[in-house]
């Protein structure tokens, strides 16, 4: 099985988000990224897929603060080969970047012929769109998200993948492949990787680069961020006063409000 | 995993289970007389299936597959128990308990969740809580008294605050954090912290064996006191204290490093005099492994309770170079759910019963850990009404309230 | 032909979703506000009933076909591509969850079409359409304007209450006919989650008990409110250590890290090790017994009182309103 798993970079929330002076962006500059959650958990299940049926796993990513880390780390953890897009602008939608990521796996060799394409299901700055359905209309390869188990059939050409569905419930889907899955979680929780390990892996190994040039496309995100804000955070709780029928009821009305009932 | 190799773990693989027996840091391994004085006297002995006595066998049989494909090496908490009673004085949980874990972790198929979270945040957030680095210094405006901030006044300073991760972020930590403020300002010491700056030491990792994320933070934090001018370095966390003293050398650290009770104890004299306040509490002290075992901090601890006017001290059965740890060392922090799994009983437990068997009101400690674990013990032991625990330093600044 | 708003329908399991209830009543406002007809996009198979339910909206376009029976984000796409060739709304509100994830952004990506997630209002500001969103899980707001038309709007639960997108009327039926390709996925059969058998990190709603909850016995008032709230029960460490719950629904440092859109704190204390796991939780609303319990400094409302008063109180509130809704 030949996989290609796309990462992202997102914006660290443990850190307080500030915003920009122009008032529309973040400031990153005391700001850290990392790694997209679901991404990582697209890795561990591409890393997984290949113990047990052979293969090979290359991890794609734009280029971005703290990307190198994340490569290194999933060469360590037994990815064959890392591919860093260069000299994508700042700040690029997830649109943009899916446009300028397809058109890598289309070109590139050795990615050309993937069998499975993952990425994470949905990242927390995904605004103009997700990145799994967004490539799976740019590679023209049909699309699952939101899956937590991926068997696939070499033989067949068929992975049955499993999807998430409210409240525990799952579904059983066959998908021919080739095919794009934006992984919700991997079977197993993400493998740990000593330092150590990704020390020495940053020392023997390489992290291949492909230039952007020419795959951008600026505007196709459609959209225009006129503003954005923190919300105001309240230092401590609106205690619902009164006897504990009047507080339930006014409870109820809160959870109401919000769609919660 | 059967047939558990080993595998190159540390980045300086200058002492490895390789070349252990015939390093002069390992060869006193030789010279073990297989008399299981340590294994008698593991918290965790009867659940440890390769107590030194026998992992100092079976490396000498060349048989060491079997210790590496055991997990029972994760129920060791680094209490220095083994160690401290040692005929031989071998240098057990400082060289070669580590240097097995760290194979160990290697040939184990998943780290347990609590544990590889706690390593992952440290490395990314120079601490273990997944708290944002630019918040450590944020408890500092909840203080009295004024706290220096290196970063922010560079000038040179007598003492070097290293404050530690619990005692910045957790809000019983915070409370100790302002008493060793309003200590420091009574003594008229001159201090600061590194604020912001500041990383976890990276003992706890090292006695883990995640050697690779313990030297990242030693060098991190050598290249920032290199910044600094400072005489010595004076720090709450117990576990901090024995990377300066014990391993930091390696890495060019020659400074004079002093943990806050001790450090304090030195001061008694000039402390005394604000110690007006009377504290009508029966205190059992509870000796930390790295103070007391490790160091040999068991008098100076007992000589600050004792000058706290009201005081009246009581021995726990287990104390001083007997002390029963409270299980927080050696990553046992971050392996709760997985002892509960297991069905061991839990150290902070073990021991709060006995502390509470001295008819005490107050368990006193020294080590940041030990706190939030003691108090947890107690709630669900149900003794929250029958004792709290309190820092030396958080007592202290009690009896000087007026 | 008059503007045109859509609101494409989430069903499923022979079920219409809250979710688009509330993406009517926002589509309702949006419509109204713009002078324009709010029409409800149905596609599925024999699933003509659920249209009746459906009368916030002026009417019902109802395409029917074998291949929809099952939500493939592409069959979907595809429909709504070709019923946009006859038809230019302006706007698509498009629900965001799990059954329908992906086919928003597929249409917008087939079609050169402006796509906003993550919405929790549609605004005007001086004619010009505006959508406010959550990025960032909750911790940035932001006001997002779009070129082209119509603009899918992938709108996030809650913006809207449900109630205000019911109606007694019966809408009138429009039929589309739709020619799908077969897809290259297929739905093969569902698996229901074994009793017991609970992951708390996928659930939406979470009743969390705590030391106040006082005994095993009590547990089952939690079980009634979560089964009422369509959520399951965790618990903070020392329920656990008790025994009266399963180790797989702990919370906390030594346990899951949850982040539902709601965490109800029944007489849990707060303490970090705790709130470690739950704090980015969408909503917390917490029950203790003690005013200045820590858990009150994250929780953005509280009642201060007994658990165990509390939860019989409030599952008779929620009994009583529910009776005022007629849709499950």
């Amino acid at each position: 099985m030949n996989i290609v798993v796309v990462l992202r970079m997102v914006p660290d929330v443990v850190e307080e988000l500030e915003i920009a002076p122009d008032g529309k962006s973040l400031d990153l500059e005391f700001g850290r990224m990392v790694l997209s959650e679901s991404d990582d958990h697209a890795l561990e299940q591409a890393l997984l897929i290949k113990e047990r049926m052979g293969g090979t796993v290359t991890a794609v990513a734009l280029e971005a603060p703290e990307v190198d880390e994340v490569l290194f780390s999933a060469l360590a953890k037994g990815a064959d080969r890392t591919l860093k897009i260069t000299g994508p602008k700042e700040g690029v939608t997830t649109r943009e970047a899916a446009h300028i990521i397809a058109q890598v796996i289309a070109s590139e060799p050795g990615l050309r012929g993937a069998d499975l394409v993952l990425t994470g299901t949905q990242a927390i700055n995904d605004l103009d769109g997700l990145m799994a359905p967004l490539l799976s209309q740019e590679l023209s390869l049909p699309f699952l998200g939101i899956v937590t188990g991926l068997l696939p059939d070499f033989a067949t050409r068929i992975a049955s993948a499993t999807k998430e569905y409210p409240r525990g419930v799952r579904a059983e889907f066959e998908v021919a492949l080739p095919a794009v899955f934006g992984i919700q979680a991997a079977e197993k929780p993400p493998r740990y990787v000593p330092v150590a390990k990704v020390r020495a892996v940053m020392k023997s190994q390489k992290i291949d680069c492909v230039p952007s040039a020419g795959m951008e496309e600026p505007g196709l995100s459609l959209l225009q961020v006129l503003e954005i804000t923190k919300p105001e955070p309240s230092a401590h709780s609106e205690i619902l006063e009164g006897s504990v029928q009047q507080a339930a009821c006014a409870l109820c009305g809160i959870l109401a409000e919000r769609g919660l009932l | 995993m059967g047939g558990a190799t080993l595998t190159v773990g540390s980045s300086s693989p200058e002492v490895s289970l390789e070349n252990i027996l015939h390093h002069p840091k390992g060869r006193d391994l030789l010279t073990c007389i297989q008399c299981g004085l340590c294994a008698g006297t593991c918290p965790y002995g009867e659940v440890m299936a390769y107590p030194p006595r026998r992992i100092i066998a079976m490396l000498r049989a060349g048989m060491m597959e079997r210790v590496l494909a055991s997990e029972s090496l994760l129920a060791c908490v680094a209490c220095y128990s083994c160690m401290a009673k040692c005929p031989r004085n071998i240098q057990l949980t400082e060289v070669l308990l580590p240097l097995v874990k760290e194979q160990v972790f290697l040939n184990l198929s998943q780290l347990p969740a609590e544990l590889h979270k706690a390593l992952d945040n440290t490395l990314r957030y120079g601490n273990p809580m997944a708290e944002s680095p630019r918040k450590r210094a944020a408890w500092i405006k909840t203080v009295d008294v004024p706290v220096r901030i290196l970063a922010e006044d560079p000038r040179p300073v007598d003492v070097l605050w290293f404050v530690e991760c619990q005692n910045s972020y957790h809000p019983r930590g915070q409370d100790i954090s302002r008493a060793t403020a309003k200590l420091f300002h009574v003594l008229g010491i001159d201090f600061a912290i590194l604020g912001n700056e500041e990383k976890c030491a990276g003992e706890c990792a090292r006695l883990l064996g995640v050697t690779g994320l313990f030297e990242t933070l030693m060098d991190y934090n050598m290249a920032i006191f290199s910044k600094y001018h400072f005489k010595r370095i004076v720090t709450s966390g117990a576990h901090a204290y024995d990377a300066f003293t014990h391993q930091y050398a390696a890495a060019g650290f020659t400074y004079a490093a002093e943990h806050t009770t001790p450090f304090f104890a030195a001061y008694l004299e000039q402390l005394k005099p604000h110690l007006t306040h009377k504290l009508p509490y029966a205190v059992t002290y509870h000796d930390s492994c790295c103070l007391g075992r490790h160091n040999g901090f068991y008098e100076q601890p007992r000589s600050l309770l004792r000058a706290i006017p009201g005081v009246k001290l009581l021995e726990m059965p287990h104390n001083r170079i007997n002390a029963i740890c409270c299980g927080g060392g050696g990553g046992g922090m971050w392996l709760d759910t997985y002892y509960k799994a297991k069905g061991y009983e839990r150290l902070s437990e073990r021991r709060v019963k006995e502390a509470v068997a001295t008819g005490a009101d107050v368990i006193a400690v020294s080590c940041p850990y030990e706190i939030s674990r003691f108090e947890d013990a107690l709630k669900v032991l149900g003794y929250e009404k029958k004792m709290i625990v309190r820092d030396v330093v958080e007592l202290l600044s009690e009896a000087m309230e007026v | 032909m008059s503007a045109e708003y859509w609101v494409v329908v989430e069903h499923w399991k022979g079920q219409v979703s809250q979710i688009t209830y509330e993406a009517l009543a926002l589509g309702r406002e949006v419509a109204d506000q713009l002078g324009a007809s709010l029409c409800a996009v149905l596609l599925g198979h024999n699933a003509r009933e659920l249209a009746a339910t459906l009368g916030k909206a002026d009417s019902v376009v109802y395409a029917d076909d074998p291949l929809l029976s099952e939500v493939v984000a592409e069959t979907y796409a595809e429909a709504l591509v070709q019923l946009l060739k006859e038809r230019k709304p302006k706007g698509i509100i498009f629900p965001l969850t799990n059954i329908t994830l992906g086919a928003g952004t597929l249409l917008g990506a087939r079609l050169n079409l402006p796509v906003v997630n993550f919405c929790t209002d549609i605004q005007f500001a001086n004619e010009a359409v505006e959508a406010r969103c959550v990025l960032y899980g909750g911790k940035i707001e932001s006001r997002v304007a779009a070129e082209g038309e119509p603009i899918i709007f992938g709108l996030w639960p809650g913006a809207r209450p449900a109630e205000k997108g019911l109606s007694d009327r019966r809408p009138p039926i429009e039929e589309f006919a739709v020619n799908l390709p077969a897809p290259a996925i297929h739905l093969k059969k569902f698996i229901e989650p074994e009793a017991g058998d609970v992951d708390i990190t996928q659930q939406e709603i979470l009743v969390a008990v705590g030391r106040g909850i006082q005994s095993q016995e009590n547990l089952h008032l939690a079980e009634t409110l979560a089964k009422q709230l369509r959520g399951a029960v965790c618990a903070s460490r020392p329920v656990i250590d008790q025994g009266w719950l399963p180790l797989s629904r702990q919370v906390g440092k030594s346990g899951a890290t949850v982040k539902p859109k709601l965490y109800l704190a029944l007489g849990i204390s707060g303490a970090p090790e705790h709130t470690e796991g739950m704090k980015a939780s969408a909503l917390i609303v917490a029950v203790n017994t003690d005013r200045s319990a820590p858990i009150f400094n994250i929780a953005q409302y509280g009642i201060v009182a007994d658990v165990l008063e509390v939860l019989p109180a409030l599952s008779e509130a929620i009994e009583s309103r529910k009776g005022v809704s007629s849709h499950a």
